[in-house]
């Protein structure tokens, strides 16, 4: 997915952020998310390893080597950022604090199962925080590409990778377009140009609803 | 400086501590916040069979990450191996013992264990074989939770910006990390301190880490490796 199809999702999962929310962005496409937030409005992005208040990369040469993001690249601090330890990292999570994750996914069900820690006999890298995060998180929103790499659906009925967690996904966003999670299945709520719904049903593994108010998103 | 609690020492001494086939438990998270001088010490012991407890397994060259590439790890309790492809590669060929625990809830084991609990309870995870597995389950208020068994280690090494003569510790920004946790649950804990300062110049509300959970500090020699994004 090049960039500016990538800088496109971003803008579309900012949209999902307010003011004053705690947010926990996963690596990869969803780093992309703050350039794409007003500047009128404060929110406090959180980090496993225990910043709350994560500001963007600094310049280069201004590195801190003690002053990195849970995915050991170097950040800056927010005013009004603070550090704590790893369990009150997750204490904020496990407590419901953290209003938003927005991470990767390999699969998601149409039950909103995520699966994205795992592939049997492959990649079996360990499930970090990813699991208290989906489990916990008030909204959970998963960007990716619509489908992986040979061309098969990653939004199917049934995850076929194990679990990262169960019917804990909110929001889909992809190239093609933007699925919520309800609980009478998949609802597609907005498509990407220039695609349509012939394109959507084509890639996509499982039935889905279409919202009556279907948004064609323009930018 | 004085030195009236015996605990400012130096690596050498330390070294004694450390044996083939023990339990060790480290602070840190990709690295970030491993006692580099400890770590090195280590390795140039010849130290092997570990068992090592912490959030991951570093870089190859970074960290605790060191200790697995160069095959000294016999099992490693972590939340993630990812950014070093020789632990998955050892795991995978049978060489290496690998147990994931939640990021979290890793944390609160660790803690546990520092705190004197013998476990907390948990329901990350409670609908996920691979996590549930081998557990036991309790009833509490009508719920289900996991019990997540607490850790400690023989010893514990941490990484500190500053150390005072009693082992009081304050950290350096997100090198905190499982520092503190990591701290309280060795039998024996060592601090690696950038900076060791007489007692009384820590200001008593700033202390992250009371001396009371650190046996021994040594000055650190700094980091010996380059950074994944340098």
């Amino acid at each position: 997915m090049g960039i500016e199809i990538r800088n496109k999702l971003a803008r579309r999962a900012a949209e999902e952020i307010n003011h004053g929310m705690v947010v926990n962005l996963g690596i990869g496409m969803p780093s992309l998310v703050p350039n794409h937030l007003p500047k009128n409005i404060t929110v406090m992005f959180h980090a496993e390893n225990g910043i709350t208040g994560m500001g963007p990369s600094p310049i280069k040469g201004e590195e801190d080597e003690y002053l990195c993001n849970a995915g050991g690249l170097p950040v800056t601090l927010n005013t009004g950022g603070s550090y704590c330890d790893s369990a009150a990292a997750f204490a904020m999570i496990r407590k419901g604090r953290v209003d938003i994750t927005i991470l990767g996914s390999l699969e998601v069900s149409e039950k909103g199962d995520l699966a994205n820690w795992i592939v049997p006999g492959k990649k079996v890298p360990g499930m970090g925080g990813a699991m208290e995060l989906a489990q916990k998180a008030k909204k959970v929103i998963v960007l990716m590409n619509h489908c992986d790499k040979h061309g098969n659906a990653k939004i199917v009925k049934e995850c076929t990778l194990p679990l990262t967690s169960s019917r804990c996904v909110n929001l889909i966003i992809t190239e093609l377009g933007v699925f919520e999670v309800t609980s009478q299945g998949l609802v597609l709520t907005e498509l990407f140009p220039p695609y349509d719904m012939n394109k959507v049903m084509k890639y996509t593994g499982c039935d889905f609803l279409v919202s009556d108010e279907l948004r064609r998103i323009t930018y | 400086m004085k030195n009236r609690f015996e605990k400012m020492t130096t690596l050498e001494n330390v070294l004694k501590f450390f044996h083939d086939g023990m339990t060790l438990m480290f602070g840190g998270f990709g690295g970030v916040g491993s006692p580099p001088t400890i770590i090195n010490g280590i390795l140039e012991k010849g130290i092997k069979n570990l068992t090592l407890i912490g959030n991951d397994t570093g870089f190859p060259h970074i960290g605790i990450g060191q200790l697995v590439s160069q095959e000294r790890a016999a099992k490693v309790i972590a939340s993630h191996i990812g950014s070093n492809p020789f632990a998955g590669q050892m795991m995978h060929e049978g060489r290496l013992e690998v147990e994931f625990s939640p990021q979290g809830i890793l944390a609160e084991r660790i803690r546990a264990g520092g705190v004197g609990l013998p476990g907390v309870l948990s329901d990350i995870g409670i609908d996920n074989e691979i996590v549930k597995k081998g557990k036991n389950i309790i009833q509490l208020n009508g719920k289900e939770y996991l019990v997540e068994t607490a850790l400690t280690a023989e010893v514990s090494i941490v990484y500190a910006k500053k150390a005072d003569e009693y082992g009081n510790l304050i950290y350096d920004k997100s090198a905190r990390n499982t520092n503190p946790l990591v701290a309280m649950a060795g039998n024996i804990t060592i601090a690696e301190a950038e900076e060791i300062v007489p007692l009384g110049s820590l200001d008593p509300e700033e202390i992250v880490t009371p001396g009371v959970f650190v046996d021994y500090v040594i000055p650190s020699k700094g980091v010996n490796w380059k950074w994944a994004w340098e």
